[in-house]
């Protein structure tokens, strides 16, 4: 090779880097055999607890849910994990059928006229709706439910840095009160803490005041719950990651994007479309691509390229085994786990359900005690559950000291058991130090 | 059809403008139409709104180029071309009939001494007199 | 690709449309199902909450979606199927036993507590501390999802470290080359600055004195990917990061092309503050059809402070925790930290795979790979350049980039050619980039395919020359062995058809 090229080492192809530059020593170790490579990774995989060890109630827009086996033997096929974005059509028409199925069952799960082929994650999905609103309205003043998420608050804090927004960051009950002026107004519904919303009326006032209703979802939710486009949402978010993707300690993931129709020619990220090819046969496209970075560049809609299309395929798969009856099946098996579980813990003294009002699959309980030492004396008994005191956002943080339970398909009638019978003797020795 | 037609007034940004009184229809060239390709989408203001000469007024995009259109002059916006919306073919088929995009009350006549004749946007687009469109 | 060509079914879902393979919507029956979730009886919603529009959902059986999604799977090229020659995107061979590693880090939820996820934080101090060493940077964070975020964390950095020497206001404009990806721009946009376009040179460089001519007290930063899009090392380089230091601006290096300087050289010796790394090209990690990618941002001592929190903390005892303080809380970001742009350790399931890569080819690995990228391309450019114009005549790194403009003369353009290589069973090569080429066909191999597999490219591209100069109009003709040809763009662009629709 290097005879053809005309030169007699490849050191002669790189005398265009300075020299003391050149071939640097990097300080690591010698490479492993495959054989090695695993073991070691087998080693550090055992020094953590997985969420199946032990009863596990942590969750949120991540959650613990069944994924089918079909599920990652055909979205992880070679042609799909090893293929590029579908810049060839005519050599891509599994990436982007597939990406128009999702685009369509997506579509149907949320009401909503158009879905993108896929953002991050949930949380930069919202960041990105925000700065849609900002460019459709012309005005910087965001407006935020602190009862939306934690982390998706913090990043749209951090994108928000670039963009200079205004961002208000106030209780769902005072979103009504604080839309004069706003370019939105963004609720969760169900909210972090599993409450139920009136989204219908938050709307409205957004809509009143000439600003952009944006929704905050989970895909289980809406097997149940009126979905985001008959609520009056312009552009519904949320994470994707329940259908069927691996927690995989926070990502991949899925950041599902939708919006109204007429409001498309602003939204960020690929977009599959369907058309025909020489011979009259049915294909799809990417689509509408003057709106992205390669082409419109500093005037793009983002700056968005690698998305997460293949998070996307398994959520079709995921949607497609399940149908309708299946998907509604493991959304009400969590709320009906809650539930039951709500009524248990709320009926031990000192303990109590704090949500405002009607709640999903996921609740908040508060505890003499409080949230954070109640978590890490369950964490001592192999016990994992979240506190709200990690749901800080610009110094504020939204709900008292409590824990917040997320329950799923998969939560179990001993898991149940075991968090019932350990929050019972918690609260009741500390009761007991307390009267001695 | 003369892809540079005699009547018209040019902007180096491919604009063309027919002047009827003080009123001004706009469009793009075929010169400008050609090297975008298929157009696929055009936006344009509502009726009503103040441009200004130069400023961007709309964009015009085929599949793989999006390019704003520049007033070539300035005044207030009488219509918009609802037809060129709905089937933006038609900037290829008819950059100066049907293709056109909207038309403007005057607000200087003088702008459109300021635009090039159709011999220097000829000699704009590197095209020489009568020998056609590429 | 002949083995792709399928025949169309002649009608499906009863509308007279021919399709390679039925929607979802189209194979479903009422009524069918899988049993994957056991159904417990309703839950009980309160009345005015409750879904009434309508939900549906195709409903399937297993055997269905299985035979479905592999249809579709058949009609993909990809890496496991062929070379990819894709410059700019790096696609080489994604090793298997990543997958499998892979899987052992799944079961794990971001909002654990340190004390449960002792083997996620030494993974990802490990891999911090690589990254470092092969970047030449002092330090990493994991979090950026892909490189465009990861272009954003460092433009948000910029913004932030320029805030705190009280110069934030004067400095509003981000410099990029001509040959710039897309995402340089947009995301300097996204970060509110203005964007200025600097030209290349004769021979393919950064134009150093048009850069000098436009830096200034408003500028903020200057992106440079180097080697750059036309595959070409920045030979003043140097000179380049310094004068945009004596400016007072900060220079962003766009690691899309770092696969050309592993083991070569190191992005922290060169000038750059700051270096993104794309796994899903640089460390093997499959791009999965379009993503998921993962983009660890490497910095100098300098930017440390605005870094995205948390940050992992090693102990003496060989534990580790983040430095939002051992009792395990999660506090919001403080200090001058830009905050987070994506939770705790960014897109982890793709970094575990960048680390088994990266154990498995170890220091020794590593040094051979750029080299050998190099090597592949240059023996590639060696028997395809008298056919084809060459954009700058010089030594390329990992990819280089031919001009069509004498066969677009002859009559058929790059993306002719293109289509023309993928009826000889290979993927195109990236068409129309960098924009300052005409009719540019960028050529990236990889490290990863065998001299064989460089001959028979080689030759499908200098056969299409020949006959691009013999008939042009039978290669504008191709593809005509792919299971689709000549899709209709225009149309799908003029007319949107986004989502399936019930027939009415």
């Amino acid at each position: 090779m290097l005879e053809r090229i005309g030169v007699r080492s490849v050191d002669e192809l790189l005398t265009a880097i300075p020299q003391d530059a050149r071939r640097p020593k990097l300080g690591l170790a010698p490479g492993m055999s495959e054989m090695e490579v695993q073991a070691h990774l087998e080693r550090l995989a055992a020094m953590n607890r997985t969420a199946t060890s032990g009863p596990f109630f942590i969750g949120g827009p991540i959650q613990r849910r069944y994924i089918p086996a079909a599920v990652p033997v055909l979205a992880l096929r070679g042609e799909f994990l090893t293929a590029y974005t579908p810049y060839q059509p005519e050599v891509s028409q599994g990436t982007l059928q597939a990406g128009f199925e999702y685009q369509s069952l997506m579509a149907e799960l949320l009401a909503m006229d158009v879905v993108n082929s896929s953002m991050y994650d949930g949380a930069s999905a919202m960041a990105e709706a925000a700065l849609m609103a900002v460019r459709l309205t012309g005005r910087k003043k965001v407006v935020v439910s602190s009862d939306v998420d934690f982390v998706f608050r913090r990043t749209l804090r951090t994108y928000a840095r670039g963009a200079e927004l205004d961002i208000h960051d106030v209780p769902t009950a005072h979103l009504v009160a604080t839309a004069e002026g706003a370019a939105c107004l963004i609720v969760q519904h169900p909210d972090a803490f599993g409450t139920l919303v009136d989204v219908k009326s938050i709307g409205e006032a957004a809509h009143a005041a000439g600003g952009l209703l944006i929704q905050v979802t989970e895909p289980h939710a809406l097997a149940l719950l009126e979905p985001p486009g008959a609520l009056g949402a312009d552009i519904a978010v949320g994470e994707g990651q329940p259908l069927g993707i691996p927690m995989s300690y926070g990502g991949p993931h899925l950041g599902i994007f939708a919006c109204r129709m007429a409001l498309v020619r602003q939204m960020p990220g690929r977009i599959a479309g369907q058309t025909v090819d020489a011979d009259g046969i049915r294909g799809f496209v990417n689509t509408l691509q003057t709106r992205e970075q390669h082409i419109r560049r500093e005037k793009a809609t983002s700056n968005i390229c690698t998305n997460e299309a293949l998070a996307a395929i398994h959520a079709a798969i995921y949607l497609s085994l399940l149908g309708p009856q299946g998907l509604r099946a493991a959304a009400q098996a969590g709320v009906r786990h809650a539930h039951a579980l709500a009524k248990r813990l709320g009926a031990i003294p000192g303990c109590q359900v704090a949500n405002d009002g009607a709640f999903f699959d996921r609740f908040t309980l508060r505890t003499e005690m409080g949230g954070w030492a109640l978590r890490l004396a369950l964490l001592e008994r192999s016990i994992q559950v979240e506190a709200t005191a990690s749901h800080y956002v610009d110094g504020k943080r939204r709900g008292r000291d409590d824990v917040i339970l997320q329950c799923t398909e998969l939560t179990n009638d001993s898991d149940m058991d075991a968090l019932v019978d350990a929050v019972s003797e918690i609260t009741g020795s500390r009761q007991a130090v307390a009267a001695r | 059809m003369s892809s540079v037609p005699d009547d018209l007034r040019y902007s180096k940004e491919h604009e063309w403008v027919r002047a009827d009184g003080d009123v001004a229809t706009i469009g793009i060239t075929h010169f400008a139409q050609e090297q975008l390709g298929d157009v696929v989408f055009v936006e344009l203001p509502e009726k009503g709104t103040a441009v200004r000469q130069f400023s961007s007024l709309g964009v015009v995009e085929s599949v793989k180029a999006a390019s704003d259109i520049y007033a070539p002059v300035s005044g207030e916006i009488l219509e918009r071309n609802v037809k060129v919306i709905e089937k933006p073919e038609l900037v290829n088929t008819e950059p100066y009939g049907d293709g056109w995009m909207i038309k403007v009350r005057l607000a200087n006549e003088g702008e459109l001494a300021q635009l090039l004749s159709p011999q220097d946007y000829r000699s704009h687009i590197g095209e020489t007199a009568g020998a056609g469109g590429d | 690709m002949t083995t792709l060509r399928r025949q169309p079914i002649p009608d499906v879902g009863a509308s007279q449309t021919k399709a390679l393979e039925p929607l979802l919507f189209e194979l479903a029956r009422p009524g069918r199902a899988g049993r994957h979730v056991r159904d417990e009886g309703t839950a009980d919603i309160p009345t005015q909450f409750r879904r009434t529009a309508p939900l549906e959902l195709p409903e399937l059986t297993e055997p269905q979606v299985v035979r479905h999604y592999t249809h579709l799977a058949q009609l993909n090229y990809a890496v496991d199927t062929g070379m990819y020659p894709l410059g700019s995107c790096t696609m080489k061979y994604n090793p298997k036993i990543n997958d499998r590693t892979a899987s052992l880090f799944a079961d794990l939820h971001p909002r654990q507590s340190y004390q449960t996820t002792q083997g996620v934080l030494a993974l990802a101090y490990e891999l911090e501390q690589m990254l470092a060493k092969i970047t030449g940077m002092d330090f990493v964070t994991l979090q950026p999802a892909a490189g465009a975020q990861s272009e954003l964390t460092a433009l948000l950095m910029f913004k932030a470290y320029h805030a705190k020497r009280g110069e934030a206001a004067q400095r509003r404009r981000v410099i990029v080359p001509d040959s710039a990806h897309g995402t340089n721009p947009a995301s300097a946009a996204m970060c509110g600055y203005q964007v200025t376009t600097v030209r290349s040179d004769a021979r393919g460089n950064v134009d150093l004195e048009a850069l000098k001519g436009t830096l200034g007290p408003d500028v903020a930063g200057f992106m440079l990917t180097n080697p750059n899009t036309l595959g070409l090392f920045e030979e003043r380089v140097r000179e380049v990061c310094a004068a945009v230091h004596d400016a007072g601006g900060l220079v962003y290096g766009d690691g899309a092309n770092m696969n050309a300087l592993l083991g070569v050289a190191r992005p922290g010796d060169l000038g750059f503050d700051c270096v993104h790394i794309n796994v899903h090209k640089t460390f093997s990690t499959p791009h999965g059809a379009g993503g998921p990618g993962a983009g660890p941002l490497c910095v100098k001592a300098l930017l440390r402070p605005f870094l995205p929190k948390p940050w992992i903390v090693r102990e003496a005892d060989g534990t580790y925790h983040y430095d939002t303080a051992r009792e395990d809380r999660d506090p919001e970001p403080v200090g001058d930290s830009i905050g987070s742009i994506k939770q705790r350790l960014g897109n982890f399931g793709v970094l575990v795979r960048a680390y088994t890569y990266m154990k498995t080819l170890g220091e020794d690995g590593l040094a051979e790979t750029g080299r050998d990228a190099v090597l592949a391309a240059n023996y590639l450019l060696a028997l395809v350049r008298d056919r084809y114009d060459v954009a700058y005549d010089r030594t390329p790194m990992h990819e280089f980039v031919l001009s069509a403009a004498k066969q677009k003369k002859q009559g058929a353009s790059a993306l002719d050619i293109a289509k023309a290589l993928l009826d000889e069973g290979f993927h195109s090569p990236t068409v129309y980039f960098p924009l300052i080429v005409p009719e540019a066909l960028m050529v990236e191999p990889t490290e990863t395919e065998p001299k064989e597999t460089l001959d028979a490219f080689a030759a499908a591209l200098v056969r299409i020359a020949d006959q691009v100069a013999r008939d042009p109009a039978a290669v504008r003709d191709a593809p005509k062995n792919t299971p689709l040809r000549h899709l209709d763009e225009v149309g799908a662009a003029r007319r949107p058809v986004l989502r399936w629709q019930r027939p009415t």
